[in-house]
């Protein structure tokens, strides 16, 4: 009788929390609308103003084909080469950030805050500051993405070698192995392939990134796009955004499906 | 003993093939290495020899102009308002958008291809694109970035919260489906009490990804911080950047936070 009453009082705790929640969501919800400055005229003027835009970028300017495929080639490129930087750094990072490998608290920990502080921003924001300093063109792209990616990268990272099987280390433990030698037979093995799982799906999320870098200068077809966009010319606009499309959602399948076959 | 045998002969032959398969990979991509490093110019010699300069360009970001910070204020909290509407506005066009993607729920073949078609489609387009030429057609501001969240974070909640959705338990979907419930029922008592939590926490990962993009939005226009970040880089105005940076750090750290504890609470 008495397990059924606090259980019945949890519950009726548990949904007045939902409620409040339903509260707090729909208040924020009426406070961010109000702050969009919407009225009716922006939406009366702004839905034909969409459909015409759309409508210019249809056919695509095929006479620009060529070129978006050129800038698309250099937006793969750029994210290859970023995600393996990236990956590359990560792989020190994650060991360090791990808590079950018998380093410090303090090392894991820090390791963990500058991984999340990477993590913070959106790699534009780095792809402005390589620009301003490397010059405009697809380095700045890989440094912002090779940067900003090791933040994500760690962070999952350290999570799987978190997640290991301790038994083959302690066996390795017992038979008198070292420090070394236990890393590498019995960590390693298991993380290598969860870690290019990782490596692939940043990859995927960096392709998207590295399409728009060109935005501020940082190479591959963001470049003709913002040109494009700045100009007005919505077949261009049109053209590499069905090229984007069409690599991304093919280079997104076969990842998926290295992936699977990996993990 | 003859059926251990009869498995040898395949198995060294599978070793074989298996060494060469490993051998063709690594070749492989070697050879998308080469092909990428070439494209962008990879060379380690301008990458070392250029980071002075990139930390000359931090150097100059020191000290943050702190008295920029009050200015900050209101640009923020239209950072806020444009993730926040953009997400709840996206993930009530993901709800139907999710139940046309799951294949357990929609039985109608053509219409889940067609769905899951839309939704991958969505999903390839970066929001600062979206951006982009959402304001030329709506014209400068938060509404725009608003927007564009929105396209965004439905097709991405879309497809995390579908993919749960078709590894959930089809008992209680069966079970009505058999007492004569028809879709709608089927979804209220089978489908939603089995998903909402997931969702709850999906979406409150899609805010997250959401407020990290609404801090650059302003670069094309889309209000937000973002605007004062571009004009403080535009005039050269580092210690003012650095404060838009740091601003930006405080609230996302904070947000992160506030999003973990919530979704501990959920799951």
């Amino acid at each position: 009788m008495k397990t059924s009453n606090t259980s019945l009082r949890d519950y009726e705790k548990k949904s007045m929390k939902w409620y409040v929640g339903y509260f707090v969501v729909l208040a924020l919800f009426i406070w961010s609308m109000i702050g969009m400055n919407i009225n009716l005229e922006r939406i009366s003027d702004g839905i034909p103003a969409m459909g015409r835009i759309l409508a210019l970028m249809v056919p695509p300017d095929t006479a620009r084909l060529e070129s978006s495929v050129i800038g698309m080639i250099e937006t793969i490129q750029i994210a290859v080469i970023g995600t393996t930087i990236a990956a590359i750094f990560s792989i020190p990072v994650s060991f360090m950030a791990a808590r079950n490998l018998g380093l410090p608290t303090a090392v894991s920990t820090a390791g963990k805050q500058i991984l999340n502080a990477i993590r913070t921003f959106p790699s534009l924001v780095f792809g402005i500051f390589f620009v301003a300093s490397y010059g405009p063109g697809p380095l700045a792209g890989v440094m912002a993405l090779g940067i900003n990616s090791i933040g994500m990268l760690g962070k999952l990272n350290s999570e799987i070698v978190e997640a290991i099987d301790p038994g083959p280390i302690e066996a390795l433990e017992a038979t008198g192995a070292n420090y070394p030698e236990m890393f590498l037979y019995a960590v390693i093995p298991q993380v290598l392939p969860e870690f290019i799982g990782t490596t692939l799906y940043r990859f995927e999320l960096n392709l998207r990134q590295a399409s728009v870098l060109g935005l501020v200068g940082a190479g591959g077809i963001g470049v003709t796009l913002m040109q494009a966009l700045q100009f007005r010319r919505w077949a261009i606009v049109g053209m590499t955004m069905l090229v984007i499309i069409v690599v991304v959602t093919i280079l997104d399948y076969s990842s998926a499906f290295i992936r699977k076959k990996i993990i | 003993m003859s059926n251990s045998a009869a498995e040898e002969k395949p198995s060294r032959f599978m070793l074989v093939m298996g060494k060469i398969k490993g051998l063709l990979a690594i070749i492989l991509v070697a050879i998308i290495y080469i092909w990428s490093a070439r494209g962008v110019g990879f060379s380690l010699i301008e990458i070392i020899g250029e980071l002075p300069s990139f930390f000359n360009l931090l150097w100059d970001m020191v000290p943050p102009n702190w008295a920029y910070s009050i200015r900050l204020i209101n640009p923020l909290l239209e950072t806020f308002q444009t993730a926040i509407a953009g997400t709840i506005l996206g993930t009530l066009l993901a709800i139907p958008l999710i139940l046309l993607c799951a294949s357990n729920v929609n039985r109608n073949n053509p219409l889940y291809f067609a769905s899951k078609g839309f939704m991958n489609l969505m999903r390839t387009i970066d929001p600062m694109l979206y951006a982009a030429i959402l304001v030329a057609g709506v014209g400068l501001g938060a509404f725009a970035g608003m927007l564009a969240l929105m396209f965004f974070s439905m097709a991405v909640n879309a497809k995390l919260t579908s993919e749960s959705l078709e590894a959930i338990d089809d008992g209680p979907l069966e079970a009505i489906e058999a007492c004569g419930g028809n879709k709608l029922e089927m979804i209220k008592y089978a489908v939603a009490p089995q998903i909402l939590p997931t969702f709850a926490s999906y979406t409150l990962y899609v805010f997250e990804i959401n407020i990290r993009a609404s801090t650059v939005l302003g670069l094309v226009g889309a209000g937000g911080i973002g605007v004062n970040l571009d004009t403080s880089l535009n005039l050269f105005r580092y210690p003012n950047a650095a404060m838009v940076i740091l601003a930006t750090f405080v609230v996302v750290v904070l947000i992160d936070h506030l999003s973990n504890v919530l979704r501990e609470e959920l799951v």
